[in-house]
Protein backbone atom coordinates (compact mmCIF):
# COMPACT_ATOMS: atom_id res chain seq x y z
CA UNK A 1 0.00 0.00 0.00
CA UNK A 2 1.16 3.09 -1.03
CA UNK A 3 -0.33 6.28 1.21
CA UNK A 4 -0.39 10.15 1.80
CA UNK A 5 0.54 10.58 5.88
CA UNK A 6 -1.17 14.17 6.91
CA UNK A 7 0.64 14.30 10.44
CA UNK A 8 0.59 17.04 12.76
CA UNK A 9 4.34 18.16 13.57
CA UNK A 10 4.77 20.27 17.06
CA UNK A 11 8.72 20.67 18.54
CA UNK A 12 7.21 21.07 21.53
CA UNK A 13 4.46 22.76 24.12
CA UNK A 14 5.60 26.35 23.31
CA UNK A 15 5.99 26.03 19.94
CA UNK A 16 2.77 26.56 17.10
CA UNK A 17 2.47 23.02 15.35
CA UNK A 18 1.30 22.56 11.89
CA UNK A 19 0.22 19.47 9.30
CA UNK A 20 3.27 17.97 7.12
CA UNK A 21 2.71 15.07 4.61
CA UNK A 22 4.79 12.09 3.91
CA UNK A 23 4.48 9.45 1.60
CA UNK A 24 4.98 6.12 2.67
CA UNK A 25 5.38 2.83 0.58
CA UNK A 26 5.79 -0.68 1.15
CA UNK A 27 2.58 -0.34 4.09
CA UNK A 28 1.33 -3.88 4.64
CA UNK A 29 -2.09 -4.26 5.07
CA UNK A 30 -1.63 -6.49 8.33
CA UNK A 31 0.71 -4.17 10.08
CA UNK A 32 -1.00 -2.25 12.94
CA UNK A 33 -0.90 1.34 12.82
CA UNK A 34 1.39 1.87 14.80
CA UNK A 35 3.67 -0.58 13.17
CA UNK A 36 2.96 1.43 10.10
CA UNK A 37 4.33 4.72 12.13
CA UNK A 38 7.08 2.97 13.34
CA UNK A 39 8.27 2.44 9.34
CA UNK A 40 7.64 5.74 8.61
CA UNK A 41 9.64 6.61 11.71
CA UNK A 42 12.52 4.34 10.23
CA UNK A 43 12.13 6.05 6.88
CA UNK A 44 13.03 9.74 8.77
CA UNK A 45 15.53 8.42 10.88
CA UNK A 46 17.41 6.60 7.78
CA UNK A 47 17.33 10.32 6.27
CA UNK A 48 19.06 12.18 9.20
CA UNK A 49 15.21 13.81 10.11
CA UNK A 50 13.61 13.80 13.51
CA UNK A 51 11.02 10.97 13.61
CA UNK A 52 7.40 11.75 14.59
CA UNK A 53 6.50 11.26 18.41
CA UNK A 54 3.59 8.74 19.01
CA UNK A 55 2.23 7.55 22.38
CA UNK A 56 2.57 3.82 23.05
CA UNK A 57 3.47 0.72 25.34
CA UNK A 58 1.59 -2.47 25.60
CA UNK A 59 0.18 -2.58 22.09
CA UNK A 60 -2.39 -4.74 22.81
CA UNK A 61 -5.05 -2.81 23.87
CA UNK A 62 -5.22 -2.88 27.33
CA UNK A 63 -3.15 -0.30 28.63
CA UNK A 64 -4.94 2.96 26.97
CA UNK A 65 -1.52 4.73 25.82
CA UNK A 66 -1.55 4.91 22.32
CA UNK A 67 -4.03 7.75 21.27
CA UNK A 68 -4.22 9.43 17.61
CA UNK A 69 -7.05 11.04 16.46
CA UNK A 70 -6.89 9.26 12.79
CA UNK A 71 -9.06 11.08 10.18
CA UNK A 72 -11.16 12.78 12.40
CA UNK A 73 -11.89 10.00 15.13
CA UNK A 74 -10.45 9.02 18.42
CA UNK A 75 -8.36 5.50 17.18
CA UNK A 76 -9.31 5.72 13.60
CA UNK A 77 -12.42 4.41 11.78
CA UNK A 78 -12.49 0.76 13.45
CA UNK A 79 -14.87 0.51 16.64
CA UNK A 80 -14.21 -0.70 20.29
CA UNK A 81 -10.71 -0.81 19.36
CA UNK A 82 -7.30 1.27 20.72
CA UNK A 83 -5.04 2.64 17.42
CA UNK A 84 -2.26 -0.07 18.22
CA UNK A 85 -5.36 -2.55 17.57
CA UNK A 86 -5.96 -0.60 14.33
CA UNK A 87 -4.95 -2.55 11.14
CA UNK A 88 -4.06 -1.38 7.94
CA UNK A 89 -6.00 -3.57 6.50
CA UNK A 90 -8.92 -0.72 7.51
CA UNK A 91 -7.41 1.80 4.44
CA UNK A 92 -6.99 1.52 0.87
CA UNK A 93 -3.82 1.83 -1.35
CA UNK A 94 -3.47 5.43 -2.17
CA UNK A 95 -5.34 6.86 0.77
CA UNK A 96 -4.64 9.90 2.99
CA UNK A 97 -4.77 9.64 6.43
CA UNK A 98 -5.16 12.87 8.82
CA UNK A 99 -3.27 11.77 12.27
CA UNK A 100 -3.42 14.52 14.83
CA UNK A 101 -3.17 14.37 18.91
CA UNK A 102 -5.76 14.27 21.37
CA UNK A 103 -7.01 18.05 21.60
CA UNK A 104 -8.40 19.55 24.49
CA UNK A 105 -7.21 22.45 26.59
CA UNK A 106 -7.10 19.56 29.89
CA UNK A 107 -4.51 17.67 27.40
CA UNK A 108 -2.06 20.12 26.20
CA UNK A 109 0.79 18.88 23.36
CA UNK A 110 3.90 18.03 24.84
CA UNK A 111 5.61 17.28 21.16
CA UNK A 112 4.18 16.24 17.76
CA UNK A 113 1.10 13.48 18.20
CA UNK A 114 1.96 13.08 22.27
CA UNK A 115 -0.46 14.93 24.69
CA UNK A 116 -0.41 15.16 28.55
CA UNK A 117 -3.29 13.63 29.74
CA UNK A 118 -2.20 13.87 33.73
CA UNK A 119 -5.15 15.48 34.17
CA UNK A 120 -7.26 11.96 34.44
CA UNK A 121 -4.75 10.99 37.66
CA UNK A 122 -5.57 13.92 39.63
CA UNK A 123 -9.06 13.13 38.77
CA UNK A 124 -8.68 9.79 40.01
CA UNK A 125 -6.66 11.10 42.72
CA UNK A 126 -9.32 13.03 43.53
CA UNK A 127 -11.08 10.40 44.91
CA UNK A 128 -11.45 7.43 42.80
CA UNK A 129 -10.30 5.23 45.57
CA UNK A 130 -11.07 3.50 48.49
CA UNK A 131 -9.81 4.33 52.06
CA UNK A 132 -9.77 0.67 53.59
CA UNK A 133 -6.42 -0.56 54.74
CA UNK A 134 -6.14 -4.34 53.08
CA UNK A 135 -2.57 -5.19 54.29
CA UNK A 136 -3.00 -8.49 56.37
CA UNK A 137 -6.90 -7.96 57.23
CA UNK A 138 -8.34 -9.02 53.51
CA UNK A 139 -11.70 -10.84 53.45
CA UNK A 140 -12.76 -13.73 52.09
CA UNK A 141 -14.44 -11.92 48.78
CA UNK A 142 -17.54 -14.30 49.34
CA UNK A 143 -18.22 -12.95 52.52
CA UNK A 144 -19.93 -9.65 50.94
CA UNK A 145 -23.07 -10.64 48.75
CA UNK A 146 -23.18 -8.83 45.65
CA UNK A 147 -25.84 -9.17 43.02
CA UNK A 148 -24.59 -10.30 40.05
CA UNK A 149 -25.92 -7.31 37.69
CA UNK A 150 -24.12 -4.58 40.32
CA UNK A 151 -21.17 -6.60 39.68
CA UNK A 152 -21.39 -6.79 36.03
CA UNK A 153 -22.11 -3.04 35.83
CA UNK A 154 -18.88 -2.11 37.71
CA UNK A 155 -16.82 -4.33 36.06
CA UNK A 156 -17.72 -2.85 32.39
CA UNK A 157 -17.06 0.54 34.32
CA UNK A 158 -13.51 -0.93 35.44
CA UNK A 159 -12.69 -1.38 32.18
CA UNK A 160 -12.30 2.24 31.45
CA UNK A 161 -8.31 2.18 30.47
CA UNK A 162 -8.18 6.12 30.70
CA UNK A 163 -6.99 6.54 27.16
CA UNK A 164 -9.13 9.98 26.82
CA UNK A 165 -10.63 9.02 23.28
CA UNK A 166 -14.32 10.12 25.05
CA UNK A 167 -12.70 14.07 25.71
CA UNK A 168 -11.26 13.58 21.80
CA UNK A 169 -14.08 12.62 20.41
CA UNK A 170 -16.53 15.38 22.23
CA UNK A 171 -17.57 18.24 20.73
CA UNK A 172 -17.02 19.57 24.20
CA UNK A 173 -13.72 17.87 25.23
CA UNK A 174 -16.17 16.94 28.46
CA UNK A 175 -14.73 14.14 30.28
CA UNK A 176 -18.02 12.79 31.72
CA UNK A 177 -17.46 9.56 30.42
CA UNK A 178 -14.03 8.78 31.73
CA UNK A 179 -14.71 10.23 35.62
CA UNK A 180 -18.62 8.50 35.84
CA UNK A 181 -16.71 5.10 34.81
CA UNK A 182 -14.78 5.47 37.69
CA UNK A 183 -16.81 6.93 39.96
CA UNK A 184 -19.06 4.26 38.77
CA UNK A 185 -17.08 1.71 39.81
CA UNK A 186 -17.01 1.60 42.87
CA UNK A 187 -19.90 3.52 44.27
CA UNK A 188 -21.20 -0.02 42.78
CA UNK A 189 -20.11 -1.84 45.42
CA UNK A 190 -20.13 -2.34 48.95
CA UNK A 191 -16.92 -1.24 50.00
CA UNK A 192 -16.69 1.43 47.49
CA UNK A 193 -20.73 2.80 48.92
CA UNK A 194 -19.96 4.44 52.08
CA UNK A 195 -17.95 6.81 50.64
CA UNK A 196 -20.14 7.84 47.28
CA UNK A 197 -20.83 10.82 48.27
CA UNK A 198 -17.29 12.64 49.28
CA UNK A 199 -15.86 10.59 45.83
CA UNK A 200 -18.57 11.97 43.29
CA UNK A 201 -18.30 15.37 44.90
CA UNK A 202 -14.42 15.66 44.71
CA UNK A 203 -13.78 13.99 41.63
CA UNK A 204 -16.06 16.51 39.81
CA UNK A 205 -14.65 19.17 41.22
CA UNK A 206 -11.82 18.19 39.97
CA UNK A 207 -12.99 17.56 36.30
CA UNK A 208 -14.29 21.13 36.26
CA UNK A 209 -10.75 22.34 37.46
CA UNK A 210 -8.93 20.77 34.79
CA UNK A 211 -10.86 22.65 32.03
CA UNK A 212 -12.98 20.08 30.56
CA UNK A 213 -16.15 20.85 28.49
CA UNK A 214 -19.81 20.07 29.81
CA UNK A 215 -21.71 16.95 28.72
CA UNK A 216 -24.36 17.61 26.10
CA UNK A 217 -25.14 13.97 25.59
CA UNK A 218 -24.31 13.42 22.32
CA UNK A 219 -23.47 10.40 22.52
CA UNK A 220 -19.70 10.22 20.40
CA UNK A 221 -17.61 8.69 23.89
CA UNK A 222 -19.80 5.85 23.57
CA UNK A 223 -19.11 5.07 20.26
CA UNK A 224 -15.29 5.67 19.82
CA UNK A 225 -14.32 4.60 23.59
CA UNK A 226 -12.12 1.23 23.19
CA UNK A 227 -13.81 -0.67 25.83
CA UNK A 228 -17.87 0.65 24.85
CA UNK A 229 -18.28 2.26 28.36
CA UNK A 230 -22.01 3.07 28.66
CA UNK A 231 -24.00 6.65 29.16
CA UNK A 232 -25.59 4.81 31.76
CA UNK A 233 -22.51 5.45 33.80
CA UNK A 234 -22.62 9.53 32.88
CA UNK A 235 -26.36 8.87 34.32
CA UNK A 236 -25.39 7.11 37.12
CA UNK A 237 -22.97 9.57 38.17
CA UNK A 238 -25.57 12.71 37.59
CA UNK A 239 -28.04 10.92 40.33
CA UNK A 240 -25.22 10.05 42.40
CA UNK A 241 -23.81 13.90 42.29
CA UNK A 242 -27.41 15.07 42.44
CA UNK A 243 -28.33 13.21 46.10
CA UNK A 244 -25.01 14.03 47.12
CA UNK A 245 -24.72 17.83 46.77
CA UNK A 246 -28.25 17.91 48.06
CA UNK A 247 -27.47 15.81 51.64
CA UNK B 1 -19.21 22.08 49.11
CA UNK B 2 -22.49 20.75 48.70
CA UNK B 3 -23.84 24.32 48.25
CA UNK B 4 -21.73 25.55 45.66
CA UNK B 5 -21.62 22.09 44.08
CA UNK B 6 -25.69 22.52 43.08
CA UNK B 7 -25.13 25.70 41.63
CA UNK B 8 -21.93 26.39 40.33
CA UNK B 9 -20.43 23.31 39.03
CA UNK B 10 -20.91 21.71 35.56
CA UNK B 11 -23.07 19.16 36.44
CA UNK B 12 -25.68 21.77 37.99
CA UNK B 13 -25.66 23.74 35.07
CA UNK B 14 -27.13 20.81 33.11
CA UNK B 15 -29.56 19.72 36.20
CA UNK B 16 -30.62 23.13 35.15
CA UNK B 17 -30.89 22.90 31.49
CA UNK B 18 -32.78 19.53 31.47
CA UNK B 19 -34.79 20.32 34.43
CA UNK B 20 -36.25 23.81 32.51
CA UNK B 21 -36.13 22.26 29.40
CA UNK B 22 -38.13 19.73 30.62
CA UNK B 23 -40.46 22.19 32.23
CA UNK B 24 -40.73 24.05 28.91
CA UNK B 25 -42.44 20.41 27.11
CA UNK B 26 -45.04 20.79 29.55
CA UNK B 27 -45.84 24.27 28.48
CA UNK B 28 -45.96 23.48 25.00
CA UNK B 29 -48.72 20.48 25.85
CA UNK B 30 -50.78 23.12 27.41
CA UNK B 31 -50.11 25.63 24.94
CA UNK B 32 -50.79 23.25 22.22
CA UNK B 33 -54.25 22.09 23.68
CA UNK B 34 -55.09 26.21 23.71
CA UNK B 35 -54.37 26.72 19.95
CA UNK B 36 -56.00 23.55 18.80
CA UNK B 37 -59.25 25.17 19.54
CA UNK B 38 -57.93 27.33 16.39
CA UNK B 39 -59.28 25.14 14.16
CA UNK B 40 -62.93 25.82 15.30
CA UNK B 41 -64.72 27.22 12.76
CA UNK B 42 -67.65 29.51 13.03
CA UNK B 43 -69.10 32.26 15.22
CA UNK B 44 -68.72 30.07 18.22
CA UNK B 45 -65.09 29.88 17.60
CA UNK B 46 -64.56 33.50 18.38
CA UNK B 47 -66.08 33.54 21.47
CA UNK B 48 -64.60 30.07 22.82
CA UNK B 49 -60.97 31.46 21.91
CA UNK B 50 -61.10 35.14 22.94
CA UNK B 51 -62.77 33.33 26.19
CA UNK B 52 -59.68 31.16 26.95
CA UNK B 53 -57.49 33.73 25.80
CA UNK B 54 -58.84 36.01 28.84
CA UNK B 55 -58.65 33.24 31.20
CA UNK B 56 -55.26 32.51 30.42
CA UNK B 57 -54.29 36.39 30.71
CA UNK B 58 -56.11 36.60 34.44
CA UNK B 59 -56.46 33.48 36.03
CA UNK B 60 -53.76 34.11 39.18
CA UNK B 61 -52.56 30.12 38.51
CA UNK B 62 -52.12 30.91 35.11
CA UNK B 63 -50.48 33.73 35.74
CA UNK B 64 -47.82 32.17 38.15
CA UNK B 65 -47.07 29.53 35.43
CA UNK B 66 -46.46 32.57 32.58
CA UNK B 67 -44.09 33.92 34.99
CA UNK B 68 -41.93 30.57 35.41
CA UNK B 69 -42.28 29.67 31.29
CA UNK B 70 -40.89 33.14 30.50
CA UNK B 71 -38.02 32.60 33.79
CA UNK B 72 -37.24 29.02 32.06
CA UNK B 73 -37.10 30.44 28.77
CA UNK B 74 -34.37 32.95 30.10
CA UNK B 75 -32.68 30.70 32.41
CA UNK B 76 -32.27 27.86 30.24
CA UNK B 77 -31.15 30.63 27.19
CA UNK B 78 -28.73 32.02 29.92
CA UNK B 79 -27.52 28.77 31.14
CA UNK B 80 -27.11 27.33 27.47
CA UNK B 81 -25.03 30.42 26.22
CA UNK B 82 -22.61 29.45 29.45
CA UNK B 83 -22.41 26.01 28.57
CA UNK B 84 -21.34 26.89 25.34
CA UNK B 85 -18.93 29.33 25.81
CA UNK B 86 -17.42 26.52 28.72
CA UNK B 87 -17.46 24.09 25.59
CA UNK B 88 -15.55 26.12 23.41
CA UNK B 89 -12.73 26.73 25.90
CA UNK B 90 -12.41 23.19 26.61
CA UNK B 91 -10.87 23.13 22.92
CA UNK B 92 -8.56 25.93 22.15
CA UNK B 93 -7.09 24.30 19.52
CA UNK B 94 -9.46 22.14 16.80
CA UNK B 95 -8.75 19.45 14.55
CA UNK B 96 -8.06 19.83 11.18
CA UNK B 97 -10.14 16.81 10.53
CA UNK B 98 -13.32 16.45 12.66
CA UNK B 99 -15.99 13.34 11.93
CA UNK B 100 -18.34 14.01 14.75
CA UNK B 101 -21.19 12.48 12.06
CA UNK B 102 -19.92 9.48 12.66
CA UNK B 103 -20.77 9.05 16.06
CA UNK B 104 -23.09 11.19 16.92
CA UNK B 105 -26.70 12.86 15.64
CA UNK B 106 -27.27 16.14 14.22
CA UNK B 107 -29.37 17.44 16.05
CA UNK B 108 -27.41 16.33 19.53
CA UNK B 109 -24.28 18.40 18.50
CA UNK B 110 -26.34 21.73 17.10
CA UNK B 111 -28.52 22.34 20.32
CA UNK B 112 -27.12 26.20 20.11
CA UNK B 113 -28.08 27.04 16.53
CA UNK B 114 -31.38 25.22 16.79
CA UNK B 115 -32.38 27.23 20.60
CA UNK B 116 -31.12 30.15 18.44
CA UNK B 117 -33.70 29.66 15.80
CA UNK B 118 -36.08 29.04 18.48
CA UNK B 119 -35.32 32.13 20.42
CA UNK B 120 -35.99 34.63 17.36
CA UNK B 121 -39.09 32.51 16.83
CA UNK B 122 -40.49 33.40 20.47
CA UNK B 123 -39.35 36.97 20.12
CA UNK B 124 -41.76 37.22 16.55
CA UNK B 125 -44.28 35.21 18.11
CA UNK B 126 -44.57 37.79 21.30
CA UNK B 127 -44.69 40.34 19.01
CA UNK B 128 -47.10 38.82 16.83
CA UNK B 129 -49.74 38.44 19.78
CA UNK B 130 -48.58 38.43 23.34
CA UNK B 131 -47.19 42.04 22.71
CA UNK B 132 -50.79 43.08 20.94
CA UNK B 133 -52.87 41.76 23.89
CA UNK B 134 -50.18 42.84 27.01
CA UNK B 135 -50.01 46.47 25.84
CA UNK B 136 -52.55 47.79 24.29
CA UNK B 137 -52.68 46.46 20.40
CA UNK B 138 -55.86 44.78 20.86
CA UNK B 139 -58.10 47.59 23.03
CA UNK B 140 -60.16 48.85 20.27
CA UNK B 141 -60.86 45.25 19.58
CA UNK B 142 -63.42 45.22 22.53
CA UNK B 143 -66.27 43.20 22.72
CA UNK B 144 -69.28 41.25 24.66
CA UNK B 145 -69.33 37.52 23.90
CA UNK B 146 -72.86 35.18 24.14
CA UNK B 147 -71.22 34.52 27.42
CA UNK B 148 -71.52 38.23 28.28
CA UNK B 149 -67.57 38.13 29.03
CA UNK B 150 -65.78 41.33 28.24
CA UNK B 151 -63.31 40.02 25.78
CA UNK B 152 -59.93 41.18 23.34
CA UNK B 153 -60.36 39.87 19.81
CA UNK B 154 -57.16 37.88 19.51
CA UNK B 155 -59.17 35.28 17.59
CA UNK B 156 -59.56 37.66 14.76
CA UNK B 157 -56.05 39.35 14.91
CA UNK B 158 -54.52 35.63 14.36
CA UNK B 159 -56.80 34.51 11.91
CA UNK B 160 -56.05 38.13 9.96
CA UNK B 161 -52.38 37.27 10.79
CA UNK B 162 -52.75 33.98 8.53
CA UNK B 163 -54.94 34.99 6.38
CA UNK B 164 -53.52 38.14 5.41
CA UNK B 165 -52.77 38.10 1.36
CA UNK B 166 -49.45 38.87 1.54
CA UNK B 167 -47.89 37.55 4.16
CA UNK B 168 -50.29 34.95 5.38
CA UNK B 169 -48.79 32.45 3.64
CA UNK B 170 -45.12 34.08 4.92
CA UNK B 171 -45.95 33.47 7.98
CA UNK B 172 -47.30 30.21 7.97
CA UNK B 173 -43.81 29.42 6.40
CA UNK B 174 -42.15 31.28 9.08
CA UNK B 175 -43.95 29.28 11.52
CA UNK B 176 -43.11 26.07 9.66
CA UNK B 177 -39.80 26.57 9.72
CA UNK B 178 -39.40 27.40 13.63
CA UNK B 179 -41.30 24.29 14.32
CA UNK B 180 -38.63 21.73 12.38
CA UNK B 181 -36.10 23.71 14.48
CA UNK B 182 -38.42 22.69 17.83
CA UNK B 183 -38.81 19.59 16.21
CA UNK B 184 -34.92 18.58 16.49
CA UNK B 185 -34.36 20.68 19.20
CA UNK B 186 -36.69 18.50 21.11
CA UNK B 187 -35.73 15.38 19.24
CA UNK B 188 -32.14 15.43 21.27
CA UNK B 189 -33.62 17.68 24.48
CA UNK B 190 -36.50 15.34 25.50
CA UNK B 191 -34.45 12.15 26.12
CA UNK B 192 -30.81 14.47 26.91
CA UNK B 193 -33.38 15.88 29.89
CA UNK B 194 -33.71 12.67 31.58
CA UNK B 195 -29.95 11.52 31.06
CA UNK B 196 -29.17 14.66 33.05
CA UNK B 197 -31.57 13.98 35.65
CA UNK B 198 -29.85 10.54 36.11
CA UNK B 199 -32.62 8.77 34.95
CA UNK B 200 -31.58 6.21 32.75
CA UNK B 201 -32.72 2.71 33.28
CA UNK B 202 -32.28 0.13 30.70
CA UNK B 203 -36.24 -1.06 31.79
CA UNK B 204 -37.54 2.58 30.71
CA UNK B 205 -35.06 3.85 28.18
CA UNK B 206 -37.11 2.34 25.49
CA UNK B 207 -40.24 3.92 26.46
CA UNK B 208 -38.43 7.32 27.23
CA UNK B 209 -36.80 7.51 23.98
CA UNK B 210 -40.15 6.42 21.92
CA UNK B 211 -41.76 8.88 24.42
CA UNK B 212 -38.95 11.80 23.23
CA UNK B 213 -39.67 11.07 19.47
CA UNK B 214 -43.29 10.81 19.73
CA UNK B 215 -43.83 14.26 21.33
CA UNK B 216 -40.84 15.79 19.06
CA UNK B 217 -42.99 14.99 15.78
CA UNK B 218 -46.05 15.47 16.82
CA UNK B 219 -46.21 18.16 19.15
CA UNK B 220 -44.76 20.81 16.57
CA UNK B 221 -46.40 18.85 13.34
CA UNK B 222 -49.64 19.91 15.15
CA UNK B 223 -48.50 23.55 15.78
CA UNK B 224 -47.59 24.07 12.14
CA UNK B 225 -50.65 22.96 10.97
CA UNK B 226 -53.30 25.59 11.86
CA UNK B 227 -51.29 28.27 10.40
CA UNK B 228 -51.53 26.73 6.75
CA UNK B 229 -55.18 25.40 8.08
CA UNK B 230 -56.21 29.07 8.93
CA UNK B 231 -54.55 29.78 5.55
CA UNK B 232 -55.87 27.31 3.36
CA UNK B 233 -59.38 26.06 4.95
CA UNK B 234 -60.54 28.44 7.73
CA UNK B 235 -63.42 30.76 5.70
CA UNK B 236 -61.75 34.31 5.37
CA UNK B 237 -62.51 36.87 7.83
Amino acid sequence: MNLTLKIWRQKDAASKGGIQTYQLGGVEPDMSFLEMLDVLNQELIDKGEEPVVFDHDCREGICGTCSLQINGEPHGPDRGITTCQLHMRMFKDGDTITIEPFRAKAFPVIKDLVVDRSSFERIQQAGGYISVNTSGNTQDANSIPIPKDKADAAFYAATCIGCGACVAACKNASAMLFTSAKVSQMALLPQGEVEADRRVLAMVEQMDKEGFGNCTNTGACEIECPKGISLENIARMNREYLRASVK
Amino acid sequence: MAKSALLKSSLAKKYWMAFTGLFLCLFLVGHLAGNLQLLAAGEGARDQFNEYALFMTTNPIVRVLSIVTFASILFHVIDGIILTVNNRKARPEGYVSFKPSTNSKWSSRNMGILGTVILAFIIIHLINFWGQMKFGGLDDTVYQTANGETVKDLYTLTIRTFQDAEMGLIWAIIYLIAMIAIGFHLYHGFGSGFQSLGINHPKYNTFVRRVGVGFAIIVPLLFAIIPFYIYFVLEKI
